[in-house]
């Protein structure tokens, strides 16, 4: 046998992949519901908590730090397991799906919050002043004056957070989410060959190129230059 | 039709549309405007001139309450804009307010700019809107532009396009500061043009510019301001010949260099 053909048997083993697609597919379409719900859920509440965090009420601009601060630093993995396993010691069954879903969701919130945050400082001052003094009131100004800008800002930065943070929905294999990477390490125990992980590759490749795709199509959407 | 307006202490003998009273403002250790009394009758154009810090902006900033005076009193066209009962932005978009940097949307285009007011704040329809827009946008003569987003406009245009938002509200009041302060010498005039139309047209108008010829020509009373006091005001002749204060001939003499 080759050195090819040992490659090409150990990775991309035919019988295997005739065998195992359905697996490998299932698994795909669980990632694509975890990512879709995350980004959705994450993304909402993230420009949510920067348009409150806008109105400068002291208490719940604190909690807002503290809440974006704690969920960027610790390890999704850490916050995934703490709630998996210890959250049925106080009475409260969440589903492992559940579990991943939520994690990511505020993990992903946190960092939208920042981003968002970031680029509603960056609009310029008079900004708000010119909406404000034709009589736009202050949640006018931000609708239709204040986010247009910072979004646009925002979208370089969020599509990497968004894409670097779906990944980590392969952390559910470890709580048994049957998404793409259970399956396939499941697959990989039962053949002791890689074929069914190079399949999930593939697969997260078909995901996420299309993603990757559409936010640099938005930022061309965006691209309007500054006064 | 032309107004009697008395000269000296700024007193105006037909009821002013605009009038302030001891108004104070501070930043912090700062006292910025101490004690403020102006006022500006109907159809008048008022110019305000002094250094570098004097307040000026922040007086007209207090005018429609972009920044809060700390004490006194505003009154436009009657309404106390310092009660705090006061409707802001039902009284805001009765003043007009065109900056020194322009402050175009650059998300939205030249008719995006001056609609977006009238159809957030007045509920006009899109086609209603576009009509106001676009008759004020030939106002200020950049009706061709109205498709154009702000960064492919020259900033004389933008700042046409400015006043164009402000106009197209209907204000009572125009306050302008610096208008033409960020633009290129050879852009000035097209913004001047504009401004003298609208007061051939009957704006009422506070501009704050150091635009002398402009001011000599258009102005019915100028207003000096140094250190947050109004230390002179009277008709442009008085101003620019014959200021009686000391230091308004000071600061004249440097700005006329
Ligand atoms: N937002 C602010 N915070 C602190 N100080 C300010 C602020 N705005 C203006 N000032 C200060 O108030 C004084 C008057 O400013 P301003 O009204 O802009 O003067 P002018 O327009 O006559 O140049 C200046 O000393 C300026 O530094
Ligand atoms: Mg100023």
């Amino acid at each position: 046998m080759t050195g090819f053909e040992r490659f090409a048997e150990s990775f991309f083993n035919p019988t295997l992949i005739g065998r195992y697609w359905p697996e490998i597919v299932s698994g795909m379409l669980i990632t694509v519901e975890i990512a879709l719900a995350v980004v959705a859920t994450g993304i909402m509440l993230g420009f949510g908590l920067a348009c409150v965090r806008s109105y400068r009420v002291l208490p719940l601009n604190a909690f807002i730090v503290v809440f974006v601060d704690v969920f960027r630093a610790l390890p999704p993995l850490v916050l995934i397991l703490i709630l998996y396993f210890g959250l049925p010691n106080i009475g409260l069954n969440l589903s492992a799906f559940t579990v991943l879903w939520l994690v990511l969701s505020l993990v992903l919130a946190a960092f939208a919050e920042e981003i968002l945050w970031a680029g509603i400082l960056s609009v310029r001052k008079g900004q708000w002043d010119a909406a404000r003094s034709t009589g736009l009131g202050f949640g006018q100004t931000l609708v239709s004056v204040i986010l247009p800008q910072a979004v646009r800002l925002a979208i370089p930065p969020l599509t990497n957070r968004t894409i670097a943070i779906t990944k980590n929905t392969a952390l559910g294999s470890v709580i048994g989410v049957s998404e793409v990477i259970y399956q396939a390490q499941s697959a990989v125990s039962f053949s002791g060959n890689a074929t069914p992980l190079m399949m999930a590759a593939i697969g997260y490749l078909l995901i996420f190129a299309p993603v990757v795709a559409l936010g640099s199509f938005i930022e061309r959407r965006f691209a309007w230059r500054r006064a | 039709m032309q107004l009697s307006v008395a000269q000296g202490a700024g007193a105006v003998r037909v009821s002013p549309i605009l009038q302030v009273r001891g108004l104070t403002k501070r930043f912090g250790p700062l006292e910025v405007l101490k004690g403020i009394d102006f006022a500006v009758a109907p159809q008048e154009l008022v110019f305000v001139i002094g250094p570098s810090g004097s307040g000026k902006s922040t007086l007209l900033r207090c005018c429609n309450r972009l920044e809060d005076a700390d004490s006194g009193s505003i009154l436009l066209d009657g309404v106390e804009l310092m009660d705090p009962k006061c409707d802001l932005n039902a009284m805001r978009r009765r003043i007009g307010m065109v900056f020194q940097s322009f402050n175009l949307y650059p998300h939205l285009t030249v008719l995006g700019n001056v609609t977006l007011a009238m159809r957030k704040v007045l509920g006009k329809s899109r086609r209603e809107a576009d009509e106001i827009g676009l008759a004020a946008l030939d106002r200020v003569g950049l009706a061709d532009k109205a498709a154009a987003y702000p960064a492919a406009l020259s900033g004389g245009q933008q700042q046409r396009v400015a006043i164009a938002r402000a106009l197209c509200l209907n204000p009572k009041v125009m306050l302008f500061d610096e208008p033409t302060s960020a633009l290129d010498p050879e852009l000035v005039g097209s913004v001047l043009a504009v401004m003298r139309d609208l007061r051939e047209a009957g704006m009422t108008m506070v501009v704050v510019s150091h635009e002398m010829r402009f001011a000599r020509e258009a102005a019915d009373r100028i207003v000096f301001m140094e250190a947050g006091c109004i230390v002179e005001e009277g008709p442009p002749e008085q101003i620019f010949s014959a200021p009686a204060n000391a230091r308004t001939r000071a600061f004249v003499a440097e700005i006329a260099r």
